[in-house]
């Protein structure tokens, strides 16, 4: 577990780092996430303590998000003055973001031959 | 009654004291969404938040103080991102089949996702600042902030209006697609990831391991298409 819970925070630091050297626009988390995929593939399988740990991590994710959501009640004067325009803007655009995304998906998937 | 402002001074400045007020109310949340039978609505970032939000003002903390204590789950973000590698692996044969229909999707999800945004906002008479904070608001929050700012936005602005579009995309996501009749778990991961980040990605992979997998994809993809199109697209619409 603290082996696997390691390679996960190297990979993490790496991609901090990476991106920082680089000037690269990604979070280093999300290269750290490219980075394990690409060890995962060269070792060709997931060692079970990693699936287990990484399983453990995601499956609290939604909790992960509370601390930085509770940072809205820093602009609630700002977000009162312009609350119509904003919320109407995230609310129509995730909406048609969602749809496009998910109606191009399946007008180019195809679902033959997918177990 | 002097004992007790003491005591409520010395929990206050205990980080213990606000990490443990984060678990309970998520805890609370949680049990009121299964509770519920998992409504949407009920989702338990936004219930947890406005807990909190409201514990918070009710006592007259500061978000600083209280970022004291939350820090040690906020801290967990990062590996749990670099977790998602995992179900990635896992479901690599169905990404690669599809390679190129995720990557047009993508790219039409991503552009939608910074214009539509734009265009309602000026529509409704934003101003130019506000405009630009909430352009790049369905990307994942460290990238978005770094957008925001070169565009002339808020960042600490864009970093709210990035939680609430994965708040809102969790909610109201899933109605939508399930009123669009769309039951392949590839596009409904593929649509929550591009349109709302991880929040969108936590709730994918609650429901299903191939929904979050490609959810956790989408993000990665969208914040590498974000950062490099929106700019561009920023110049062709107000000149720079």
């Amino acid at each position: 577990m603290i082996a696997y819970l390691t390679l996960i925070l190297g990979c993490q630091l790496a991609g901090e780092v990476s991106v920082t050297l680089l000037g690269l626009p990604v979070p280093g988390p999300v290269l750290g996430m490219v980075l394990l995929f690409v060890i995962l593939l060269i070792r060709g399988g997931i060692p079970e303590g990693l699936g287990q740990t990484a399983d453990g991590l995601l499956r609290a994710m939604s909790l992960l998000f509370v601390p930085a959501g509770t940072g809205i009640m820093m602009h609630f004067t700002l977000l009162g003055q312009a609350l119509l325009p904003l919320g109407a803007a995230l609310i129509v655009s995730t909406l048609a973001t969602i749809a496009v995304t998910a109606g191009m998906m399946r007008l180019l998937a195809k679902e033959a031959g997918d177990a | 009654m002097r004992d007790l402002q003491q005591i409520w001074v010395y929990l206050n400045a205990l980080p213990l004291f606000h990490l443990t007020l984060t678990l309970v109310a998520f805890q609370a949340a949680t049990w009121v969404f299964e509770k519920s039978g998992r409504k949407p609505l009920l989702n338990p970032v936004l219930i947890a938040v406005a807990v909190i939000v409201a514990v918070l003002l009710g006592t007259g903390t500061e978000y600083a103080t209280y970022f004291e204590g939350a820090q040690f789950v906020h801290f967990l973000l990062g590996p749990a991102t670099v977790s998602l590698a995992i179900p990635l692996y896992r479901q690599w044969h169905r990404v690669r089949a599809s390679a190129l229909a995720i990557a047009v999707s993508l790219l039409s999800g991503s552009v939608v996702a910074a214009l539509s945004a734009v265009g309602v906002a000026w529509v409704m008479g934003a101003s130019p600042a506000l405009i630009a904070s909430i352009a790049p608001k369905s990307v994942t929050a460290p990238v978005a902030m770094a957008i925001s700012e070169q565009l002339g936005g808020l960042p600490s602005l864009t970093a709210a209006l990035v939680i609430a579009t994965g708040i809102i995309g969790a909610i109201l996501g899933p109605i939508l697609l399930n009123l669009m009749g769309i039951t392949d778990w590839k596009a409904r991961g593929l649509a929550l990831g591009t349109a709302s980040h991880g929040i969108g990605t936590a709730r994918a992979l609650q429901v299903n391991e191939v929904a979050g997998a490609f959810s956790g994809l989408a993000m990665g993809l969208n914040a590498l298409a974000t950062a490099i199109l929106l700019p561009v697209l920023w110049v062709l619409l107000f000149g720079g």
